[in-house]
Protein backbone atom coordinates (compact mmCIF):
# COMPACT_ATOMS: atom_id res chain seq x y z
CA UNK A 1 0.00 0.00 0.00
CA UNK A 2 1.52 3.33 -0.96
CA UNK A 3 1.80 5.59 2.03
CA UNK A 4 2.08 9.31 1.58
CA UNK A 5 3.07 11.44 4.49
CA UNK A 6 0.68 14.30 4.89
CA UNK A 7 2.22 17.41 6.38
CA UNK A 8 0.83 20.45 8.06
CA UNK A 9 0.52 22.83 5.14
CA UNK A 10 0.38 26.19 6.91
CA UNK A 11 3.38 28.45 6.53
CA UNK A 12 2.24 30.95 9.16
CA UNK A 13 3.89 30.48 12.55
CA UNK A 14 1.93 28.52 15.10
CA UNK A 15 0.47 30.03 18.23
CA UNK A 16 3.09 28.14 20.17
CA UNK A 17 5.92 29.65 18.14
CA UNK A 18 4.46 33.16 18.48
CA UNK A 19 3.96 32.74 22.20
CA UNK A 20 7.48 31.41 22.66
CA UNK A 21 8.89 34.41 20.81
CA UNK A 22 6.69 36.76 22.85
CA UNK A 23 7.93 35.26 26.10
CA UNK A 24 11.50 35.57 24.92
CA UNK A 25 10.90 39.23 24.04
CA UNK A 26 9.35 39.91 27.46
CA UNK A 27 12.25 38.27 29.26
CA UNK A 28 14.85 40.19 27.28
CA UNK A 29 13.06 43.46 27.92
CA UNK A 30 12.81 42.70 31.60
CA UNK A 31 16.56 42.32 31.99
CA UNK A 32 16.58 46.06 31.18
CA UNK A 33 20.10 45.99 29.82
CA UNK A 34 19.36 46.80 26.23
CA UNK A 35 20.08 50.03 24.37
CA UNK A 36 16.89 52.07 24.22
CA UNK A 37 16.48 51.81 20.47
CA UNK A 38 16.73 48.03 20.70
CA UNK A 39 14.32 47.93 23.62
CA UNK A 40 11.78 49.97 21.71
CA UNK A 41 12.13 47.77 18.65
CA UNK A 42 11.62 44.71 20.84
CA UNK A 43 8.62 46.29 22.46
CA UNK A 44 7.04 46.93 19.08
CA UNK A 45 7.74 43.36 18.07
CA UNK A 46 6.22 42.14 21.33
CA UNK A 47 3.06 44.17 20.84
CA UNK A 48 2.73 42.84 17.29
CA UNK A 49 3.23 39.26 18.53
CA UNK A 50 0.67 39.70 21.24
CA UNK A 51 -1.84 41.15 18.76
CA UNK A 52 -1.21 38.24 16.43
CA UNK A 53 -1.74 35.73 19.27
CA UNK A 54 -4.92 37.50 20.26
CA UNK A 55 -6.18 37.34 16.69
CA UNK A 56 -5.38 33.64 16.49
CA UNK A 57 -7.30 32.96 19.68
CA UNK A 58 -10.24 35.08 18.59
CA UNK A 59 -10.51 33.79 15.08
CA UNK A 60 -9.81 30.14 15.74
CA UNK A 61 -12.32 27.67 14.48
CA UNK A 62 -11.70 23.97 14.88
CA UNK A 63 -10.74 22.36 11.58
CA UNK A 64 -11.64 18.74 11.12
CA UNK A 65 -10.25 16.50 8.41
CA UNK A 66 -11.18 12.95 7.76
CA UNK A 67 -8.37 10.59 6.92
CA UNK A 68 -9.06 7.88 4.41
CA UNK A 69 -7.07 5.48 2.31
CA UNK A 70 -7.60 5.60 -1.43
CA UNK A 71 -5.66 4.47 -4.47
CA UNK A 72 -3.32 7.44 -4.00
CA UNK A 73 -2.59 6.49 -0.43
CA UNK A 74 -3.73 8.61 2.47
CA UNK A 75 -6.01 11.49 1.70
CA UNK A 76 -7.58 14.07 3.96
CA UNK A 77 -10.90 15.65 3.24
CA UNK A 78 -12.69 18.30 5.31
CA UNK A 79 -15.19 16.60 7.53
CA UNK A 80 -18.62 18.08 7.99
CA UNK A 81 -20.02 17.70 11.44
CA UNK A 82 -23.44 16.00 11.52
CA UNK B 1 0.64 -53.78 10.73
CA UNK B 2 3.51 -51.96 12.36
CA UNK B 3 4.54 -52.60 15.93
CA UNK B 4 5.17 -49.35 17.78
CA UNK B 5 7.39 -48.81 20.77
CA UNK B 6 5.82 -47.22 23.84
CA UNK B 7 8.02 -44.19 23.33
CA UNK B 8 6.82 -43.87 19.75
CA UNK B 9 3.20 -44.18 20.73
CA UNK B 10 3.27 -41.81 23.69
CA UNK B 11 5.31 -39.36 21.63
CA UNK B 12 2.74 -39.60 18.86
CA UNK B 13 -0.05 -38.98 21.33
CA UNK B 14 1.72 -35.95 22.75
CA UNK B 15 2.32 -34.57 19.24
CA UNK B 16 -1.29 -35.16 18.30
CA UNK B 17 -2.66 -33.42 21.34
CA UNK B 18 -0.28 -30.47 21.13
CA UNK B 19 -0.99 -29.82 17.48
CA UNK B 20 -4.74 -29.67 18.00
CA UNK B 21 -5.90 -26.04 17.80
CA UNK B 22 -8.58 -26.49 20.43
CA UNK B 23 -6.54 -28.49 22.90
CA UNK B 24 -3.57 -26.18 22.70
CA UNK B 25 -5.58 -23.16 23.90
CA UNK B 26 -8.40 -24.17 26.25
CA UNK B 27 -10.37 -22.58 29.03
CA UNK B 28 -11.80 -25.07 31.53
CA UNK B 29 -13.91 -24.58 34.60
CA UNK B 30 -13.98 -27.12 37.45
CA UNK B 31 -13.52 -27.89 41.12
CA UNK B 32 -10.07 -28.25 42.62
CA UNK B 33 -9.23 -31.48 44.50
CA UNK B 34 -6.04 -33.24 45.56
CA UNK B 35 -4.25 -29.90 45.48
CA UNK B 36 -0.55 -30.22 46.19
CA UNK B 37 2.35 -27.91 45.80
CA UNK B 38 5.67 -29.71 45.53
CA UNK B 39 8.91 -28.50 47.08
CA UNK B 40 10.02 -27.63 43.56
CA UNK B 41 7.18 -25.07 43.39
CA UNK B 42 5.21 -26.99 40.76
CA UNK B 43 1.50 -27.49 41.53
CA UNK B 44 -0.49 -30.67 40.83
CA UNK B 45 -4.22 -31.21 41.28
CA UNK B 46 -7.31 -32.83 39.87
CA UNK B 47 -9.96 -30.78 38.18
CA UNK B 48 -13.42 -32.29 38.62
CA UNK B 49 -16.94 -31.82 37.44
CA UNK B 50 -19.24 -34.46 38.90
CA UNK B 51 -17.66 -37.81 38.06
CA UNK B 52 -15.46 -36.44 35.30
CA UNK B 53 -11.90 -35.51 36.19
CA UNK B 54 -8.75 -34.30 34.59
CA UNK B 55 -5.17 -34.13 35.88
CA UNK B 56 -3.80 -30.59 35.98
CA UNK B 57 -0.31 -29.26 36.49
CA UNK B 58 1.01 -25.74 36.80
CA UNK B 59 4.77 -25.27 36.62
CA UNK B 60 6.55 -23.14 39.15
CA UNK B 61 7.18 -20.28 36.70
CA UNK B 62 3.46 -19.96 35.93
CA UNK B 63 2.38 -20.61 39.50
CA UNK B 64 4.43 -17.63 40.67
CA UNK B 65 2.59 -15.32 38.26
CA UNK B 66 -0.87 -16.16 39.65
CA UNK B 67 -2.32 -13.52 41.94
CA UNK B 68 -3.56 -16.31 44.21
CA UNK B 69 -3.49 -20.10 44.22
CA UNK B 70 -6.69 -22.11 44.88
CA UNK B 71 -7.47 -24.57 47.62
CA UNK B 72 -9.36 -27.87 47.52
CA UNK B 73 -13.07 -27.48 46.86
CA UNK B 74 -12.79 -24.14 45.04
CA UNK B 75 -14.30 -23.61 41.62
CA UNK B 76 -11.68 -22.27 39.23
CA UNK B 77 -11.38 -21.19 35.65
CA UNK B 78 -8.05 -22.22 34.17
CA UNK B 79 -6.32 -21.72 30.86
CA UNK B 80 -3.73 -23.97 29.33
CA UNK B 81 -3.05 -26.77 26.87
CA UNK B 82 -3.63 -30.50 26.94
CA UNK B 83 -0.77 -32.92 26.44
CA UNK B 84 0.31 -36.43 27.22
CA UNK B 85 3.03 -37.05 29.73
CA UNK B 86 4.98 -40.15 28.89
CA UNK B 87 6.46 -40.44 32.37
CA UNK B 88 3.15 -41.22 34.00
CA UNK B 89 1.19 -42.38 30.98
CA UNK B 90 -1.43 -39.78 31.71
CA UNK B 91 -3.14 -37.07 29.82
CA UNK B 92 -2.73 -33.75 31.61
CA UNK B 93 -3.85 -30.15 31.43
CA UNK B 94 -0.83 -27.86 31.55
CA UNK B 95 -2.19 -24.72 33.22
CA UNK B 96 -0.78 -21.21 32.79
CA UNK B 97 -3.64 -19.22 34.33
CA UNK B 98 -5.82 -19.85 37.35
CA UNK B 99 -8.74 -17.59 38.29
CA UNK B 100 -11.81 -17.94 40.50
CA UNK B 101 -14.59 -19.42 38.37
CA UNK B 102 -17.00 -16.54 38.89
CA UNK B 103 -15.11 -13.88 36.93
CA UNK B 104 -15.90 -15.19 33.51
CA UNK B 105 -13.72 -16.13 30.62
CA UNK B 106 -13.49 -12.64 29.06
CA UNK B 107 -12.21 -11.16 32.24
CA UNK B 108 -9.74 -13.95 32.73
CA UNK B 109 -8.47 -13.54 29.18
CA UNK B 110 -7.96 -9.83 29.76
CA UNK B 111 -6.09 -10.62 32.94
CA UNK B 112 -3.88 -13.05 31.09
CA UNK B 113 -3.18 -10.55 28.32
CA UNK B 114 -2.37 -7.80 30.79
CA UNK B 115 0.02 -10.11 32.57
CA UNK B 116 1.79 -10.97 29.35
CA UNK B 117 2.01 -7.41 28.02
CA UNK B 118 3.19 -6.10 31.33
CA UNK B 119 5.90 -8.73 31.45
CA UNK B 120 6.98 -7.57 28.00
CA UNK B 121 7.26 -3.97 29.24
CA UNK B 122 4.34 -2.49 27.30
CA UNK B 123 2.99 -0.81 30.45
CA UNK B 124 6.36 0.49 31.60
CA UNK B 125 5.78 3.90 33.27
CA UNK B 126 9.24 4.90 32.07
CA UNK B 127 8.16 4.94 28.43
CA UNK B 128 5.08 7.12 28.94
CA UNK B 129 5.57 10.31 26.96
CA UNK B 130 4.55 13.80 28.00
CA UNK B 131 1.50 15.27 26.29
CA UNK B 132 2.46 18.34 24.22
CA UNK B 133 1.04 21.51 25.78
CA UNK B 134 -0.11 23.24 22.59
CA UNK B 135 -0.90 20.51 20.06
CA UNK B 136 -1.41 21.71 16.50
CA UNK B 137 -2.76 18.49 15.10
CA UNK B 138 -4.64 15.85 17.00
CA UNK B 139 -5.47 12.46 15.53
CA UNK B 140 -8.72 10.91 16.71
CA UNK B 141 -9.52 7.24 16.35
CA UNK B 142 -13.18 6.55 17.01
CA UNK B 143 -16.50 5.90 15.36
CA UNK B 144 -17.53 8.81 13.11
CA UNK B 145 -21.11 8.46 14.31
CA UNK B 146 -20.55 7.90 18.02
CA UNK B 147 -21.22 10.19 20.97
CA UNK B 148 -17.51 9.96 21.79
CA UNK B 149 -16.54 11.99 18.71
CA UNK B 150 -19.23 14.60 19.41
CA UNK B 151 -18.00 14.96 22.98
CA UNK B 152 -14.40 15.28 21.89
CA UNK B 153 -15.16 17.91 19.25
CA UNK B 154 -17.25 19.93 21.72
CA UNK B 155 -14.40 20.01 24.22
CA UNK B 156 -11.82 20.86 21.57
CA UNK B 157 -13.95 23.72 20.25
CA UNK B 158 -14.26 25.16 23.74
CA UNK B 159 -10.71 24.70 24.90
CA UNK B 160 -8.43 24.74 21.91
CA UNK B 161 -10.02 25.61 18.57
CA UNK B 162 -6.59 26.45 17.16
CA UNK B 163 -5.83 22.81 16.55
CA UNK B 164 -6.71 20.66 13.62
CA UNK B 165 -8.41 17.32 14.09
CA UNK B 166 -7.56 14.41 11.85
CA UNK B 167 -10.29 11.86 12.19
CA UNK B 168 -9.46 8.25 11.42
CA UNK B 169 -12.81 6.54 11.50
CA UNK B 170 -12.93 3.06 12.95
CA UNK B 171 -15.43 0.48 14.04
CA UNK B 172 -15.34 0.40 17.80
CA UNK B 173 -17.36 -2.73 18.42
CA UNK B 174 -18.07 -6.04 16.79
CA UNK B 175 -15.92 -8.70 15.18
CA UNK B 176 -14.17 -6.34 12.78
CA UNK B 177 -13.43 -3.67 15.38
CA UNK B 178 -9.86 -4.70 16.33
CA UNK B 179 -8.70 -4.81 12.73
CA UNK B 180 -10.49 -1.55 11.95
CA UNK B 181 -8.89 0.16 14.98
CA UNK B 182 -5.44 -1.09 14.02
CA UNK B 183 -5.84 0.14 10.47
CA UNK B 184 -7.04 3.56 11.61
CA UNK B 185 -4.08 3.84 14.00
CA UNK B 186 -1.52 2.89 11.36
CA UNK B 187 -3.10 5.31 8.88
CA UNK B 188 -2.64 8.08 11.42
CA UNK B 189 0.99 7.08 11.91
CA UNK B 190 1.50 8.22 8.32
CA UNK B 191 0.34 11.75 9.16
CA UNK B 192 2.28 14.41 11.00
CA UNK B 193 0.53 14.74 14.36
CA UNK B 194 1.26 15.92 17.87
CA UNK B 195 -0.85 13.31 19.61
CA UNK B 196 -3.60 10.75 19.14
CA UNK B 197 -6.83 10.23 21.05
CA UNK B 198 -8.35 6.74 20.96
CA UNK B 199 -11.92 6.89 22.19
CA UNK B 200 -15.17 5.09 22.57
CA UNK B 201 -18.27 5.84 24.60
CA UNK B 202 -19.50 3.65 27.41
CA UNK B 203 -20.79 0.12 26.96
CA UNK B 204 -20.74 -3.38 28.38
CA UNK B 205 -17.45 -5.21 28.77
CA UNK B 206 -18.30 -7.08 25.55
CA UNK B 207 -18.85 -3.76 23.77
CA UNK B 208 -15.43 -2.57 24.84
CA UNK B 209 -13.89 -5.85 23.81
CA UNK B 210 -11.84 -4.51 20.92
CA UNK B 211 -9.94 -2.30 23.39
CA UNK B 212 -8.78 -5.41 25.21
CA UNK B 213 -7.43 -6.89 22.01
CA UNK B 214 -3.77 -7.73 21.97
CA UNK B 215 -3.22 -6.54 18.40
CA UNK B 216 -4.88 -3.20 19.17
CA UNK B 217 -2.78 -2.83 22.29
CA UNK B 218 0.40 -3.51 20.34
CA UNK B 219 -0.66 -1.06 17.62
CA UNK B 220 -1.05 1.65 20.26
CA UNK B 221 2.30 0.74 21.72
CA UNK B 222 3.81 1.35 18.28
CA UNK B 223 2.52 4.93 18.05
CA UNK B 224 5.20 7.49 17.14
CA UNK B 225 3.33 10.20 19.10
CA UNK B 226 1.74 10.20 22.57
CA UNK B 227 -1.62 8.43 22.79
CA UNK B 228 -4.45 9.31 25.16
CA UNK B 229 -7.19 6.73 25.60
CA UNK B 230 -10.72 7.59 26.65
CA UNK B 231 -12.67 4.38 26.54
CA UNK B 232 -16.01 3.76 28.24
CA UNK B 233 -16.96 5.25 31.58
CA UNK B 234 -14.82 6.19 34.57
CA UNK B 235 -14.96 2.66 35.96
CA UNK B 236 -13.91 0.86 32.79
CA UNK B 237 -10.28 0.08 32.36
CA UNK B 238 -9.20 -1.71 29.23
CA UNK B 239 -5.85 -3.09 28.16
CA UNK B 240 -5.24 -0.17 25.80
CA UNK B 241 -5.50 2.19 28.80
CA UNK B 242 -2.42 0.54 30.25
CA UNK B 243 -0.46 0.82 27.03
CA UNK B 244 -1.44 4.43 26.32
CA UNK B 245 0.79 7.32 27.41
CA UNK B 246 -2.16 8.74 29.31
CA UNK B 247 -5.45 7.19 30.32
CA UNK B 248 -8.53 9.39 30.48
CA UNK B 249 -11.73 8.31 32.16
CA UNK B 250 -13.96 9.30 29.24
CA UNK B 251 -13.63 10.69 25.69
CA UNK B 252 -14.40 14.24 26.92
CA UNK B 253 -11.70 14.00 29.56
CA UNK B 254 -9.28 12.71 26.93
CA UNK B 255 -9.93 15.81 24.82
CA UNK B 256 -9.47 18.05 27.87
CA UNK B 257 -6.20 16.35 28.83
CA UNK B 258 -4.96 16.77 25.27
CA UNK B 259 -5.42 20.52 25.16
CA UNK B 260 -4.73 23.77 26.95
CA UNK B 261 -7.64 25.93 28.02
CA UNK B 262 -8.07 28.92 25.72
CA UNK B 263 -9.28 31.07 28.64
CA UNK B 264 -6.01 30.41 30.47
CA UNK B 265 -4.09 31.21 27.31
CA UNK B 266 -5.89 34.54 27.05
CA UNK B 267 -4.86 35.33 30.61
CA UNK B 268 -1.31 34.30 29.93
CA UNK B 269 -1.26 36.46 26.82
CA UNK B 270 -2.59 39.46 28.70
CA UNK B 271 -0.03 38.95 31.41
CA UNK B 272 2.78 38.84 28.85
CA UNK B 273 1.53 42.01 27.22
CA UNK B 274 1.43 43.78 30.57
CA UNK B 275 4.93 42.65 31.44
CA UNK B 276 6.06 43.90 28.05
CA UNK B 277 4.58 47.34 28.65
CA UNK B 278 5.87 47.55 32.20
CA UNK B 279 9.38 46.59 31.14
CA UNK B 280 9.54 49.19 28.41
CA UNK B 281 7.95 51.87 30.60
CA UNK B 282 10.46 51.18 33.32
CA UNK B 283 13.28 51.52 30.86
CA UNK B 284 11.80 54.74 29.47
CA UNK B 285 11.33 56.29 32.89
CA UNK B 286 14.86 55.31 33.85
CA UNK B 287 16.03 56.90 30.63
CA UNK B 288 14.11 60.06 31.47
CA UNK B 289 15.67 60.22 34.92
CA UNK B 290 19.11 59.77 33.44
CA UNK B 291 18.40 62.54 30.98
CA UNK B 292 17.30 64.98 33.67
CA UNK B 293 20.43 64.14 35.62
CA UNK B 294 22.62 64.68 32.58
CA UNK B 295 20.97 68.02 31.83
CA UNK B 296 21.68 69.16 35.36
CA UNK B 297 25.29 68.19 35.03
CA UNK B 298 25.53 69.89 31.69
CA UNK B 299 24.10 73.08 33.09
CA UNK B 300 26.58 72.93 35.89
CA UNK B 301 29.42 72.66 33.45
CA UNK B 302 28.24 75.43 31.07
CA UNK B 303 30.76 78.41 30.60
CA UNK B 304 28.21 81.03 31.66
CA UNK B 305 27.50 79.37 34.96
CA UNK B 306 31.21 78.85 35.45
CA UNK B 307 31.75 82.60 35.01
CA UNK B 308 28.89 83.34 37.36
CA UNK B 309 30.38 81.05 39.91
CA UNK B 310 33.86 82.59 39.57
CA UNK B 311 32.42 86.06 39.86
CA UNK B 312 30.68 85.03 43.00
CA UNK B 313 33.87 83.64 44.39
CA UNK B 314 35.74 86.86 43.69
CA UNK B 315 32.98 88.85 45.36
CA UNK B 316 33.12 86.62 48.37
CA UNK B 317 36.87 87.06 48.63
CA UNK B 318 36.53 90.80 48.34
CA UNK B 319 33.91 90.85 51.02
CA UNK B 320 36.15 88.88 53.26
CA UNK B 321 39.06 91.19 52.67
CA UNK B 322 36.85 94.18 53.28
CA UNK B 323 35.55 92.73 56.47
CA UNK B 324 39.05 91.87 57.59
CA UNK B 325 40.31 95.37 56.90
CA UNK B 326 37.47 97.11 58.71
CA UNK B 327 37.97 94.96 61.73
CA UNK B 328 41.68 95.66 61.68
CA UNK B 329 41.20 99.42 61.55
CA UNK B 330 38.63 99.40 64.31
CA UNK B 331 40.98 97.41 66.45
CA UNK B 332 43.84 99.75 65.79
CA UNK B 333 41.63 102.72 66.69
CA UNK B 334 40.71 101.15 69.95
CA UNK B 335 44.29 100.37 70.66
CA UNK B 336 45.33 103.93 69.94
CA UNK B 337 42.72 105.37 72.21
CA UNK B 338 43.90 103.19 75.07
CA UNK B 339 47.49 104.19 74.55
CA UNK B 340 46.52 107.84 74.48
CA UNK B 341 44.66 107.53 77.73
CA UNK B 342 47.64 105.86 79.29
CA UNK B 343 49.85 108.67 78.01
CA UNK B 344 47.43 111.24 79.32
CA UNK B 345 47.58 109.74 82.73
CA UNK B 346 51.38 110.00 82.73
CA UNK B 347 51.35 113.69 81.69
CA UNK B 348 52.56 115.71 84.74
CA UNK B 349 50.52 118.62 83.63
CA UNK B 350 47.44 116.62 84.32
CA UNK B 351 48.59 116.64 87.95
CA UNK B 352 48.88 120.43 87.87
CA UNK B 353 45.25 120.58 86.77
CA UNK B 354 44.26 119.02 90.04
CA UNK B 355 46.03 121.90 91.99
CA UNK B 356 49.52 120.53 92.36
CA UNK B 357 52.64 122.59 91.52
CA UNK B 358 56.10 121.72 90.31
CA UNK B 359 58.78 123.68 92.21
CA UNK B 360 61.94 124.48 90.30
CA UNK B 361 65.09 126.43 90.97
CA UNK B 362 66.00 129.24 88.71
CA UNK B 363 68.10 126.81 86.65
CA UNK B 364 64.95 124.73 86.10
CA UNK B 365 65.89 121.76 88.35
CA UNK B 366 63.05 120.36 90.38
CA UNK B 367 63.08 120.91 94.17
CA UNK B 368 62.19 117.70 95.92
CA UNK B 369 63.22 118.42 99.51
CA UNK B 370 63.09 121.62 101.72
CA UNK B 371 66.70 121.16 102.75
CA UNK B 372 67.95 121.48 99.22
CA UNK B 373 67.14 125.23 99.19
CA UNK B 374 68.16 128.12 101.44
CA UNK B 375 66.12 131.07 102.66
CA UNK B 376 65.95 133.73 100.07
CA UNK B 377 66.50 131.43 97.07
CA UNK B 378 64.28 132.31 94.17
CA UNK B 379 61.98 129.51 93.05
CA UNK B 380 59.61 129.09 90.17
CA UNK B 381 56.18 127.47 90.88
CA UNK B 382 54.71 125.89 87.82
CA UNK B 383 50.91 125.93 88.14
CA UNK B 384 48.10 124.82 85.80
CA UNK B 385 47.69 128.19 84.26
CA UNK B 386 51.26 129.60 84.39
CA UNK B 387 54.49 130.14 86.27
CA UNK B 388 54.72 132.04 89.59
CA UNK B 389 57.93 133.36 91.11
CA UNK B 390 58.55 132.81 94.92
CA UNK B 391 61.28 133.20 97.66
CA UNK B 392 62.21 130.54 100.19
CA UNK B 393 61.44 131.31 103.91
CA UNK B 394 62.02 128.30 106.18
CA UNK B 395 60.41 130.38 108.94
CA UNK B 396 56.97 129.82 107.66
CA UNK B 397 55.85 126.63 109.24
CA UNK B 398 53.89 123.93 107.64
CA UNK B 399 50.22 124.57 107.41
CA UNK B 400 48.27 123.27 110.28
Amino acid sequence: MPRKTATAGDATPSYEALMQRLQHVVERLETGELPLAEALALYEEGVALSTRCQQLLDAAELRIQQLSVGVDGLTMTPWADE
Amino acid sequence: MQILSITDLTGYLADLLESDPILSDVWVEGEVSNWSRAASGHCYWTLRQGDAQLQAVCWRQQALKQPRLPANGEQVLVHGHVSFWQGSGKLQLYVDLIRPAGIGILHAQVEALKQRLEAEGLFDPGRKRAIPSLPRRIGVVTSPTGAALRDILTVLRQRWPLCEVVLAAAQVQGEAAPESLVEALYNLYGVELDLIIVARGGGSIEDLWAFNDEVVARAIFASPVPVITGVGHETDTTVVDYVADLRAATPSVAAALATPNIAELRNELQLSTERLREAVELQLSEGRDDLVQAMRQLQHLAPQSRLDRDRQTVQQLRDRIQRGLTTHIAFQKLNLRGTRQQLEMLNPRATLARGYAVVRRADGSVVLSPESVADGDELLLELRDGVLGARVDHGIGPIG
